[in-house]
């Protein structure tokens, strides 16, 4: 249907190239969370790596930070619409926090990752291997602020946002794919921008 | 929670009134084609569709009671953004524009969920938070209800009269309006940011922490308010946030 009188603000064709349907480019970060800011104290940090209930690593803050770092750039979208390009991310990738923990092949080919503050998201083991996924704790430069998910938020850059989880501090393999905080609450099961599919049956 | 157990699709909406609110802000009530209800909090995503097809999308909340018949979308014109000027300058009485939803699953209140409830709105944050103090009204006036809204000036108050009117009618409501770029003259408003000492006040008169927290506007205003409530023992699982945006452009 045509809106009566809408002509649009047309991205150029640069920009409309790399927005996936429905998004907008966006130049500042908005901040977006079910909650407030948890407050994280690095010395109570863990990230923990379970296969079921079964944990099968856990590293400190430092344990963490000692593994393989890697550097991203990357666009990335949010299911609110907008879309900001070129982020720059450091962390460790799954790969490297599979290899530390001595998994060679995935146990499960579902992970839920959980959060601090209780969030939950899930996110297929092909969409986080094979350096789609890492556990970031770096943006542009800097330690990730608490407002944007530090110390560490999961970075999954090729599925809407919500994905990447804030606060993140476990990865879990599943049996099932098993629906996180916003898949449960209507948001789409796998996320996948490019194909728009922001909610439940898209 | 809302569950939807089947896709939104896209629907034409007819534009049925339109009211200005303040003088950045209307209010657009729209009668989609069908519409099965929602819960207060719930918003619904806008889509325009230019001749050659591009299209813009976005988000606004819904403001009016899930028992109200027309769905009220408050639009705050942002200057430098794409579909909020268009929406004040084009859009008319009996415009048609395409919405889907509604949409969300956590920043919801319904009357089982119960009280006391704190409503915390910056801005055109209170939206969502109007549409929760009316259903509140239709369908559970004992619940004790307290909204915190700051505003940069009297006459950028959405909902001014209305919410007036409210907390002078409703016996369990109470409105703590607090004006930031201008002194407020009315004595049953304060002037100043949101701090420490405007939520210890509110929560005493609670006599405890609040069943249900719910805080919206622009997220410096979510990460103070927030700050506030947790520092004065509000428990974090209890306080629901949305916020808009970290940049002035987005709409």
């Amino acid at each position: 249907m045509i809106t009566r009188g809408f002509f649009g603000r047309r991205p150029s064709a640069d920009v409309a190239a790399r927005l996936p349907p429905g998004q907008y480019e966006e130049k500042g970060f908005p901040v977006l969370s079910a909650g407030p800011t948890p407050r994280v104290d690095l010395a109570a940090w863990r990230f923990d790596l379970k296969i079921g209930p079964r944990p099968v690593k856990s590293w400190s803050w430092v344990e963490f930070n000692d593994m393989p770092r890697s550097q991203w750039k990357r666009d990335i979208h949010c299911v609110t619409k907008w879309s900001k390009f070129d982020t720059n991310w450091e962390g460790v990738t799954v790969d490297d926090l599979l290899a530390d923990a001595g998994i060679d092949s995935p146990p499960t080919p579902y992970v839920l990752a959980h959060s601090w503050d209780g969030y939950s998201t899930n996110v297929p083991y092909a969409d986080l291997a094979g350096d789609k996924g890492m556990v970031a704790t770096r943006y542009e430069g800097a330690p990730i602020a608490p407002d944007h998910g530090g110390p560490a938020r999961l970075l999954v850059p090729h599925l809407y946002f919500w994905k990447s989880a804030k606060w993140v501090n476990a990865l879990q393999f599943t049996e099932r794919d098993e629906a996180g905080f916003w898949e449960l609450r209507g948001y789409h099961i796998y996320g996948d921008p490019w194909r728009e599919q922001r909610y439940t049956g898209d | 929670m809302a569950v939807p157990t089947e896709r939104f699709d896209w629907q034409e909406a007819r534009v049925v009134r339109i009211a200005a609110q303040t003088g950045r802000v209307k209010s657009y009530f729209v009668e989609p084609r069908k519409w099965s209800g929602f819960v207060a909090g719930q918003h619904v995503d806008v889509r325009l569709t230019a001749p050659d097809g591009y299209q813009a999308q976005r988000s606004y909340s819904i403001a009016s009671a899930p028992e109200d018949r027309e769905v009220e979308l408050v639009i705050e014109r942002l200057e430098e953004g794409e579909v909020s000027p268009f929406f004040h300058e084009v859009v008319q009485k009996s415009d048609t524009v395409e919405i889907r939803g509604p949409i969300g699953g956590h920043f919801t209140w319904g009357k089982h969920d119960g009280g006391p409830l704190l409503l915390v709105g910056g801005g055109s944050g209170v939206a969502p938070l109007m549409s929760i103090l009316r259903h509140r009204a239709n369908v559970a006036p004992d619940v004790p209800a307290v909204l915190v809204y700051s505003s940069r000036a009297m006459d950028e108050v959405i909902f001014r009269d209305e919410l007036i009117a409210r907390a002078e009618a409703e016996a369990n409501l109470r409105l703590v309006l607090t004006l930031t770029r201008e002194t407020a003259t009315d004595v049953r408003f304060r002037s100043g940011r949101i701090d420490m000492p405007l939520f210890e006040d509110v929560l005493g008169r609670f006599g405890g922490p609040p069943r249900h927290t719910f805080v919206c506007g622009a997220t410096a205003f979510v990460d103070a308010a927030s700050r506030f409530l947790i520092d004065a023992g509000v428990p974090f699982p209890s306080i629901k946030t949305e916020r808009y945006g970290g940049d002035p452009v987005r709409d």
